[in-house]
């Protein structure tokens, strides 16, 4: 979140500046966005998961009744499992290969520029496309089995796309795909940054070079990773359209996730309580891991600088 | 992505190692290219050669059919007018949302950095926040907002949707920008008795040229790429091409037809990618400096 902090600490200018009638009305609709949707609809959502609104929101009050269904529903435990288990290996692999496709682009090579739009171009593209694409690529008939065998290997099966245990590790090879572009892209630029003496001195102690990288210049690209964690683990919470093209949700109710289950209880099972009780428990874990981030970034230090 | 030279250790003439990073480097190249490779020769194939013969290899019998089969006439349902009717209307949305969407967020990010608006920052640091907070929160309250205004399922339903859900990437993106200008400037601009839009338009925003190249990179590529959005507020009549891709390859009645699938598929992500091939390094710096989206 290196573009965020930015953000804070320049500060704006310290001038004499008098209330301007223009600058409050040009704030306006941004003000009324802020106040109507990111306040009024997020308090509204939550409000309506203690109603019991079925087809059509009704205001009574049920307690905790959508909470307490909504963790007997084996639908929504499977899609949290999912996503947990989707978050950590795509964030995971995400890092892993973006950082060596960085180190690997870092050593000098010829036709830089070609290898970086290679890995890249992924990241421009939607997940709709994304998905599409590696449903067929994976298709259990006609794709990647089908090139094994047809090398010699008969007996080779991959099946992942219709197999209840390993669906959720297809939509993971299409996540990483899809975003480890973005990490190399990060890296490529800290590494870009790191001091050439820190490298001829190094060379000169003897100490060869993936210890270098791994336990010197690693930690440097410290605030690198943590900004591509959080735009990574901002597109988990998000994983909708991945899953709705390439799997949409099965075989069976083997790849949910909590945004489409979100989804299909608001559009198509008319069962909105618990559609919006599942949007809060998804909030709510947002705010878990964001308010240590936010306390630490900026209540903090300005509690220290008084 | 500031500095450009490469800053690993000295290159030995080919030795083992050099061997081992280029094989590295050409692994990784088939593993991001091959979907791509096989979405190609797949949209140039008849079905009958994807049945028989292997999805890697080049069409015996070259055929354009699919693609002008993608365009003109796939099926979504009972309606078969082709991909088109999306790809059009993916264009009357994406318009006016990159259009208004980074005026609001130029405007505001330009009000945020020159001028004290009491609760200014407070309401910005929400918008920040708000860019983490998933869709699902914020989406039935807004359709029952938009169904009660009767612009529900309208074109300038979905255009108002892109707009307040860019909001915060964009003016996160100007403000940091604006940020960095000199202050004297915008001083000097005072004294000479500019007023809020004249130095707006006369001073700063003749300025913005390049803020507003990375802006509409990130806005066009985000726009067409949405999915969400789209599916919820666009309506029947103006869905956009990614959700009539996915009606057209997911929906379809009887037999597939892969080779016309991924035509359709290769027509949807070709804006996209060719806003990423055409800008280069400046859809790096769009995701660099303002890619809190997701």
């Amino acid at each position: 979140m290196a573009s965020v902090s930015m953000a804070a600490e320049a500060a704006v200018p310290r001038t004499r500046r008098r209330w301007n009638a223009a600058a409050s009305l040009a704030l306006l609709p941004a003000a009324v966005i802020v106040l109507v949707v990111y306040l009024g609809c997020m308090v509204w959502t939550v409000r309506l998961s203690f109603s019991s609104s079925k087809l059509l929101p009704v205001l009574d009050w049920v307690g905790v009744r959508q909470y307490s269904r909504l963790f007997a529903n084996e639908r929504f435990l499977i899609s949290v499992e999912n996503i947990v288990l989707f978050g950590v290996l795509f964030i995971a692999g995400c890092l892993v290969l973006g950082f060596l496709l960085a180190v690997f682009i870092d050593q000098k090579v010829r036709s830089e520029a070609a290898f970086r739009t290679i890995f890249l171009y992924p990241y421009a593209m939607s997940f709709v496309v994304t998905g599409l694409a590696w449903q067929w690529f994976l298709n259990p008939t006609l794709g990647l089995q089908k090139i094994v065998r047809d090398l010699g290997f008969e007996s080779f099966t991959f099946d992942w796309l219709v197999n209840q245990d390993m669906v959720v590790y297809t939509l993971v090879i299409a996540g990483v795909w899809h975003g480890s572009g973005l990490v190399m892209c990060i890296l490529l630029a800290g590494l870009r940054g790191v001091d050439e003496d820190l490298w001829k001195a190094a060379r000169i102690d003897g100490i060869p070079t993936w210890r270098v990288y791994l336990s010197i210049v690693l930690p440097l690209l410290g605030p690198m990773i943590v900004t591509a964690v959080v735009l990574l683990a901002t597109s988990v919470v998000k994983l909708y359209d991945l899953v709705v093209a390439m799997t949409h949700g099965g075989p069976g109710i083997a790849s949910e996730v909590p945004a489409k289950f979100v989804m299909d209880h608001f559009f198509e099972r008319n069962n909105i309580g618990l559609a919006t009780a599942a949007a809060t428990m998804m909030l709510i874990s947002v705010a878990a891991v964001l308010a240590p981030w936010v306390y630490a970034r900026y209540i903090r230090p300005q509690g220290r600088r008084a | 992505m500031t500095t450009s030279a490469p800053s690993g250790r000295k290159p030995r003439h080919l030795t083992v190692d050099r061997i081992g990073v280029y094989a590295f480097l050409a692994i990784a190249a088939v593993f991001f290219l091959l979907p791509l490779w096989i979405m190609l020769m797949t949209s140039l194939k008849t079905m009958e050669e994807i049945r028989l013969g292997s999805i890697i290899a080049f069409p015996s019998e070259l055929t354009f059919e699919p693609w002008l089969k993608a365009w003109a006439s796939a099926c979504t349902g009972l309606d078969c007018n082709g991909i088109r009717v999306g790809f059009w209307n993916s264009v009357k949305i994406l318009i006016p949302s990159v259009a208004l969407s980074i005026a609001l967020g130029c405007v505001t990010g330009y009000a945020l950095s020159f001028w004290r608006v009491k609760g200014a920052n407070m309401m910005f640091g929400i918008l920040l926040l708000g860019a983490f907070i998933p869709y699902q929160v914020f989406l039935y309250p807004l359709v029952r907002i938009f169904a009660t205004t009767g612009l529900y399922n309208s074109l300038a339903c979905i255009v108002i949707v892109h707009v307040i859900f860019g909001l915060p990437v964009m003016t996160l993106l100007f403000r940091n920008f604006y940020a960095g200008l000199p202050i004297e400037l915008f001083k000097a601009a005072r004294v000479d008795g500019g007023g809020f839009w004249s130095i707006f338009l006369l001073v700063i925003l003749p300025m913005s040229t390049p803020i507003l190249i990375v802006a509409t990179i990130l806005q066009v590529t985000g726009i067409w790429n949405d999915f969400l959005f789209g599916l919820t507020f666009a309506g029947r009549e103006n869905l956009p091409m990614t959700v009539q891709l996915n009606n057209i390859v997911n929906s379809t009645q009887g037999e597939r037809t892969y080779n016309v699938d991924m035509a359709a598929t290769m027509l949807t992500a070709i804006v996209p990618l060719a806003v990423y091939f055409v800008s280069g390094r400046w859809f790096v710096r769009g995701i660099a400096s303002g890619a809190v989206k997701g």
